[in-house]
């Protein structure tokens, strides 16, 4: 029914803007001109093009060759640079795939957290209370802080040696040694500590809006029929949350699958390459070390690797979905 | 902050870069302008600016514009505004970036310049003056070396009932002066696992054991050599000893010793500007102390190149810059050991700190004019480094997984720069 009434103001203004093109009145039977959609989305389709099938494209043709951006002589290398990185051993495969563990670790270690933590908040902060909107603002606020602020602060915080939360520590009388940014398991705790205390409030908004749309009647109905506290969790907030669900495991996935900034700057790879992740190994390889073209293969390992991701989380969930 | 990489660099901010490099961005310059690009950014910028001032005065029909970045930025821009003609006339490289931009062909070979100046070996000191060869020709002309020297933080001595005006010159006084600081629960020279500055000690030490990074052609990493092994052992006894926390921190070793907590320090001479300006601290500098067979230390060199395609107006405007700059004894004041002779037998140099570091010059050591070295000393060595300081890995071990992956890494450069 809304179709409908969209195509047809779409095929009016149309036909106004067009002197009622012969073709343009025929197509308004079936609702719209045949360019009207793609007229619509053409500046995205522009954009799009421009900053990502195009380049996606050349990246492909890049990871081919053994490309250094100065050098006028860019010879084919075929699928080289693809066997260098499934060679055991080789001296670019062992860095690439340590880089890409790295980044699996840090995904596996902070993805459940950013899900479930912040889902808590939500809860709490979905309370009526004296000061909500405050404590709404304070938990939001680390996220607005750009990575390179949170890492430095982090830095200072974490040191072993001359750090403050050392220091505290010692103050306490408890261990004042213990190697936060440069030994594991130390230095995961750190980077998933803080990932989790800059991007908490960023998933919690988006919880805070989902629960904000489960109708009430659902609760009271189910306080009727006599469900307890986890009962009414279990049974009327996460079917509710579903979509929104969806959205902050997927978006928070790839987040950090993409992690970057947090192990640069707090721990810079260390200890020795452990903390040193994928995007940051690509980065060096092709802007620092000059290897654009294993650097372009990398990247579309890892991309496939996040495609793989990203579908295998919506048929998790899509499965649940028509179960329930 | 002259030595510092473009990665060590990054991590400090990479934010402020962009707006720090604008001014400079999209400029050819004008035609009765000589643009000078460096990565001046901290003191040593009004220490050349001075310096510029002086020679505006003596050649009064040259424009000279300095344009600086920080030097992480700058290695990555001045290849691309080179190659797309919007280089600079004449700018500022460390010496172990010379080779990858000689060999991407963005840099001009100044064999010329260098002899139209008459300027050679005997001006310089021997190391110095070839580091700046790449295949064969020249392409860059030393403006200063600054090798790594031992500082010391007088306050730390005196309070432990050392002599505070003297530096340990050999391992056995070295050693002593650190067990007596350990008895007063000082621990007394913190190493880093980190390049900075842990990586330019085991450098330092890999040559003095009479080592090297490569063979003499740079075909292959040599640093899992016998020598190497006695270097980072040595490293690793003084973490084991207790004169060093362990797992420092980049910086931390820094910061501990400008905040008092550590007696000695094996710095840069960039280290003369950084604690020259810090608040409350007495401290002193010598050459580094003899551990091994012989003395060697780590060293850069700030060097003057020309980029490809400059015309002869400009080629010889900033000729006449590089023989003035270069013997400028004030250039000293950045905390900078002058590697003109020239330069450094002037008075106004020996009355600087970076004076205590000129008798190094005769044995200060740079990694060989490779392409592309300094790229892969960072991705295996630096790393092993690490895993043998902390102990994860047997000093042995580290060292060879490590040259064994440099050579791969060697071949691949070789074989992309021989065409």
């Amino acid at each position: 029914m809304s179709t409908g009434a969209i195509g047809r103001s779409g095929t009016r203004t149309g036909a106004r803007a067009a002197g009622a093109t012969r073709a343009g009145t025929r197509a308004g039977a079936h609702g719209h001109g045949a360019l009207t959609p793609w007229m619509f989305m053409a500046p995205y389709l522009l954009l799009f093009m421009i900053f990502v099938v195009i380049p996606a494209v050349y990246g492909l043709w890049i990871s081919l060759h053994n490309w250094d951006q100065f050098l006028t002589d860019k010879p084919w290398v075929g699928l080289q640079n693809y066997v260098d990185l499934f060679t055991p051993g080789g001296a670019k495969a062992t860095p690439f795939w340590n880089a890409m563990l790295a980044t699996g670790i840090f995904t596996v270690l902070s993805v459940p957290l950013l899900v479930v933590l912040p889902l808590f908040v939500a809860m709490l902060l979905n309370k009526r209370f004296p000061g909500r909107t405050f404590f709404r603002a304070v938990v939001f606020a680390p996220y607005v802080l750009g990575v390179v602020v949170v890492g430095l602060l982090f830095r200072f915080i974490l040191d072993p040696s001359v750090g403050v939360l050392n220091y505290v520590l010692g103050q306490l009388g408890l261990p004042a040694d213990t190697p936060w940014t440069t030994a594991e398991p130390w230095v995961w705790v750190s980077l998933v500590g803080m990932t989790v205390w800059w991007t908490l409030g960023f998933n919690a908004i988006i919880y805070l809006a989902g629960l904000q749309d489960i109708n009430r009647e659902l609760y009271d109905a189910a306080a009727v029929d006599g469900a307890k506290r986890w009962a009414r969790f279990r049974h009327v907030t996460l079917p509710g949350l579903r979509p929104v669900l969806v959205f902050v495991v997927t978006v928070t996935i790839l987040a950090s699958a993409n992690v970057f900034g947090q192990a640069y700057i707090t721990s810079q790879g260390a200890p020795a390459e452990r903390t040193r992740t994928a995007i940051m190994f690509i980065a060096e390889e092709g802007f620092l070390d000059f290897q654009l073209g294993s650097a372009a293969a990398m990247s579309y390992i890892l991309a496939l690797f996040l495609m793989a991701l990203s579908a295998g989380v919506f048929f998790f969930f899509r499965e649940r979905g028509e179960r329930s | 902050m002259g030595g510092l990489s473009r990665r060590e660099f990054l991590a400090a901010g990479a934010a402020t870069c962009a707006a720090l490099w604008l001014p400079g961005c999209g400029s050819g310059g004008d035609a009765d302008e000589l643009t000078f690009w460096n990565g001046f950014t901290g003191g040593d910028a009004p220490t050349m600016l001075a310096i510029l001032d002086g020679f505006h005065k003596e050649h009064p029909g040259t424009n000279v514009r300095m344009v600086s970045a920080r030097w992480e930025d700058y290695y990555q821009k001045v290849p691309a505004a080179i190659a797309a003609g919007k280089g600079p006339d004449v700018g500022i490289m460390h010496v172990d970036q010379i080779s990858i931009n000689a060999a991407h062909r963005v840099l001009r070979p100044l064999d010329d310049v260098a002899q139209s100046l008459s300027l050679q070996q005997a001006d310089f000191a021997p190391e110095v003056w070839q580091a700046g060869v790449y295949q064969g020709k020249r392409y860059g002309i030393p403006l200063d070396v600054h090798p790594l020297g031992l500082f010391w933080n007088k306050t730390v001595l005196s309070d432990a009932g050392l002599d505070a005006d003297r530096a340990p010159a050999d391992r056995e006084a070295y050693e002593s002066a650190l067990d007596e600081l350990k008895a007063k629960g000082v621990q007394g020279n913190w190493v880093s696992t980190f390049f900075f500055t842990g990586g330019l000690m085991f450098q330092s030490l890999l040559w003095q054991f009479g080592g090297d990074l490569t063979n003499e052609d740079g075909s292959r990493a040599t640093w899992n050599s016998d020598a190497g092994v006695q270097a980072m052992e040595y490293l690793r006894g003084m973490i084991k000893k207790g004169y060093s926390p362990t797992n420092v921190a980049q910086d931390a070793d820094n910061v501990a010793f400008k905040g008092g907590e550590t007696a000695y320090i094996w710095q840069g001479a960039w280290g003369i500007a950084d604690y020259g300006s810090t608040e409350g601290i007495e401290w002193g500098l010598a050459p580094l102390p003899q551990i091994g067979d012989k003395r060697a230390a780590w060293s850069n060199s700030h060097q003057f190149i020309i980029p490809q395609g400059i015309s002869d107006a400009k080629l010889e405007q900033a000729r006449a810059l590089i023989d003035f700059v270069t013997n400028s004894p004030s250039w000293a004041e950045a905390g900078m050991v002058l590697a003109r002779k020239s330069a450094r037998e002037q008075e106004a140099f020996r009355k600087l700190p970076a004076a205590a570091l000129a008798e190094e010059i005769s044995y200060v050591r740079f990694p060989r004019s490779v392409a592309g070295l300094a790229d892969v000393r960072e991705s295996t060595l630096d790393l092993a480094i690490q895993q043998a300081l902390s102990g994860r890995q047997p000093v042995r071990q580290a060292l060879d997984d490590s040259v064994s992956r440099a050579n791969e890494l060697l071949a691949d450069n070789r074989e992309k720069f021989s065409v």
